[in-house]
């Protein structure tokens, strides 16, 4: 579904990502974890095609699509949805409107017929029912004067309505409480099909308890330093990320004299 | 990073969808300005001599005016020489009686603009006052609204049948010594309309016109008069297109509306005329007067403006608030893409007792164009009580455009209370970038920032006019964000 090979990518002159790899097979679900500043948001964002963000190698092949290549209304289009870190408010936009806009692209995208108000107000219902979300929220611009906890939650609700092939969840976890996380958790968890993958950036553990990922990568310094299952993401909650780093620099620093005695 | 302002500029080229000339027969003054030309106009139309005097007037107290420098505009000196002051379409008889008279091709032309008259004046309830070129050529519904006492016709008809009516009011709200346009107007207007609610009557539908300029060179001068009798209501509609045009075309309207006890007037505009090409050529100059003056106490007028076209707009639709407890609204949207320049604002003038005014004005800019805010808000010593509202907000779309806010405060009291909001933003790439991630096109993403942007103009409009006016703002900013 999803393969990244080499990536590097940066920012206003700023090297980021250094030559990330990343397979995601179709029903998976993958986690990224990794201190701040590593780069997670930065892959999101390249991958969902910010145009600030500048890719100077490598390649991203989704499902046969070479994505690097696509507009960013192309890749949503074909199916793939970032949930945003920090989701952006859009005055005087009513929710539902620009919501139906969005949905109806993808359905052009797809050769389907587009919804009308009628029909795709009952398919919103439907999904607001899942994610428990007040009507209200829909009725008011979007994300105008959300709080950060509904915001993320609107995301979810977006994804829901949107029914990605690759959704992308950028700390979608932090910022709402306990029950929230539970009733965003099981949003998700319901959508994951076997002909989907989540891609899910989270700093914790907690999330994985409830959406419980089939590897756990480490990100760090522009790199995955690190790919394991489920117990991976319990052993940073416990040892928290020196042993790792410790680990990966070590590795790093033995590199150049193996490169010497390679001449 | 630049890039966003790139993709933004790629949209900024667009074509004028009405660029198209309707060919008719038409019977036009010869080119150029004199008392002959004022004199011709009047006989042409067959006015009583009241109005040739007051034409005279005018003329001869524009002959002593100069045009304003103040705005914020710059354009090539207009020689009001090289004009044409009078441009009528042919009739085979004296004016037709139904739709079925009117030239067809003065009807396919309306219908290319998106007006059937028949289809919208029957589906939409709407009477249609269209004044093409400088006379109008078709009034529906105005059995209908006759039976209730409303006057709604041409201009030149409301001098025939009622003459007194305009003797009353024409000039009362803009003298034709209030500025230069306004005199040039009074000198030598050709056509326009006329409305006439009656006491205590609420017109049942919107009264809408639809000008349009047709004929090369033709400067069109419309007078608008507006009277609202005590306790009466109405809603006008005014829209504007004009077909393409190499060299610019003056237009110098003057629109008055008296509103006495409880009247309440609400006028509403989408003014879409040619903006010129994207290198600044041609387009039309659009100076206007328009004034309201709430003369009874608790009377209303409302303003509202949605204004996308011309090359150069200068207006500054007002509100003379005399009457105690009137209430005074402005609205607007005005767009500049390209080379186009506005500088549009209103003027409030408070002197009854607690009068209040709002102004919400949202102004953008992309290309090039250069987008001016003026207001006034005038509190007087009798104005106790009064209060005034202003917000104005700009937004920028691309880095080369300009926006600019000149509100002038007087309060002559200290019982009112005046606030004024400004701000400035630009449309975000990050909004746009959020668009486009759930699959919009940037086009599509600019349109609905935009629009969501100027929502509470656009609640102001009636239902069929806002939808009008969102699309016409998406039109027009096919190509012009950044
Ligand atoms: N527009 C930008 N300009 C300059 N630096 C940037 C920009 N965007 C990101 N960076 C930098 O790139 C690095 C990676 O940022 P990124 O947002 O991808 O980190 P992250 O792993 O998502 O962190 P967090 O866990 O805090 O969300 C950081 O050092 C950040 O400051
Ligand atoms: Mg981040």
């Amino acid at each position: 579904m999803l393969e990244i090979k080499n990536l590097h990518a940066q920012v206003e002159g700023k090297k980021i990502l250094k030559g990330l790899n990343l397979t995601i097979q179709p029903g998976e679900v993958h986690a990224i974890m990794g201190p701040n500043g590593s780069g997670k948001s930065t892959l999101a964002q390249v991958l969902a095609g910010r145009d600030a963000y500048d890719v100077t190698e490598g390649k991203v092949i989704y499902n046969g699509l070479d994505l690097l290549d696509m507009e960013p209304e192309e890749r949503a289009r074909a199916g793939v949805f970032l949930a945003f870190q920090y989701p952006v408010e859009i005055p005087g936009v009513n929710s539902t409107y620009f919501l139906k806009a969005a949905f109806n692209e993808v359905r052009k995208h797809r050769g389907e017929a587009e919804l009308d108000a009628i029909d795709f107000l009952n398919l919103v219902k439907e999904k607001m029912k899942v994610l428990e979300l007040p009507q209200s929220l829909l009725n008011r611009p979007v994300n105008e004067g959300f709080s950060g906890g509904e915001k993320k939650r609107n995301e979810i609700f977006q994804m829901a309505v949107l029914d990605p092939k690759l959704a992308i969840l950028d700390e979608t976890d932090s910022g709402l409480d306990i029950d929230a996380l539970r009733l965003v958790a099981e949003g998700v968890n319901k959508l994951k099909r076997p002909d989907n993958a989540q891609l899910i950036i989270t700093h914790y553990q907690r999330l994985l308890d409830y959406i419980v990922p089939d590897f756990v990568h480490v990100l760090y310094d522009g790199r995955i330093i690190k790919t394991g299952e489920k117990r991976l993401a319990l052993d940073l909650e416990e040892r928290g990320y020196d042993w790792l780093l410790a680990e990966y620099r070590s590795q790093t620093t033995e590199t150049p004299s193996g490169l010497v005695g390679a001449r | 990073m630049s890039t966003s302002t790139e993709t933004i500029e790629q949209f900024v080229n667009r074509e004028y969808q009405y660029g198209f000339v309707t060919d008719i027969e038409t019977d036009m003054a010869p080119r150029g300005l004199s008392e002959d030309t004022v004199r011709l106009i009047s006989s042409k139309k067959g006015e009583p001599d009241f109005l040739l005097e007051w034409r005279l007037k005018a003329y001869r107290y524009w002959l002593t005016m100069k045009e304003p420098v103040w705005p914020n505009v710059y354009y090539p000196k207009i020689d009001y020489q090289n004009i044409i002051y009078y441009s009528a379409p042919k009739q085979k008889t004296d004016g037709p009686k139904s739709l079925d008279e009117v030239d067809p091709k003065l009807i396919e032309t309306y219908k290319k603009l998106g007006i059937p008259l028949r289809e919208q004046a029957r589906l939409a309830g709407v009477a249609v006052d269209a004044v093409f070129d400088s006379v109008s050529v078709a009034t529906t519904f105005k059995g209908k609204l006759g039976e209730m006492g409303i006057i709604f016709c041409s201009f030149s008809e409301a001098v025939k049948e009622h003459p007194e009516l305009i003797k009353k009011y024409l000039g009362s709200v803009v003298p034709y010594t209030d500025n230069y346009f306004a005199a040039l107007n009074s000198a030598v207007y050709s056509d326009g309309s006329f409305c006439y609610i009656p006491k205590g009557v609420k017109c049942p539908m919107e009264l809408s016109t639809y000008f349009r300029i047709n004929s090369a060179d033709t400067g069109q001068f419309e007078r608008t008069l507006i009277v609202a009798e005590e306790g009466s209501s109405v809603s006008y509609l005014e829209g504007c297109t004009a077909p393409r045009r190499d060299t610019n075309q003056l237009h110098a309207a003057v629109v008055e509306i008296v509103a006495m006890d409880r009247a309440d007037v609400k006028y509403s505009t989408v003014q879409n005329w040619y903006p010129g090409d994207e290198m600044g050529r041609g387009g039309i100059y659009n100076f206007v007067t328009k004034r309201g003056l709430c003369k009874g106490v608790s009377s209303k007028i409302s303003w509202t403006q949605v204004e996308t076209g011309s090359a150069i707009t200068w207006k500054y639709p007002s509100v003379i608030l005399k009457g105690d407890n009137s209430v005074g609204e402005f609205y607007s949207v005005a767009l500049t893409t390209n080379y186009q320049q506005a500088d549009t604002g209103t003027k409030m003038v408070h002197i009854g007792k607690n009068t209040r005014s709002t102004i919400i004005s949202k102004g953008i800019s992309a290309g090039r164009g250069q987008n001016s805010y003026r207001g006034q808000v005038k509190v007087m010593r009798s104005a106790e009580g009064s209060r005034n509202f202003s917000q104005c907000d700009s937004l920028l779309l691309g880095d080369k455009c300009g926006a600019h806010t000149f509100p002038y405060i007087e309060v002559k009291n200290t019982s009112s209370t005046v606030e004024h909001e400004a701000s400035t933003s630009k449309i975000g790439e990050d909004q746009i970038f959020y668009c486009r991630q759930r699959g919009l096109s940037t086009q599509d993403a600019i349109n609905m920032i935009v629009n969501g942007y100027c929502k509470e103009v656009f609640r102001q409009l009636p239902m069929e006019f806002a939808v009008e006016a969102q699309k016409l703002l998406g039109v027009s900013l096919e190509g012009s964000v950044g």
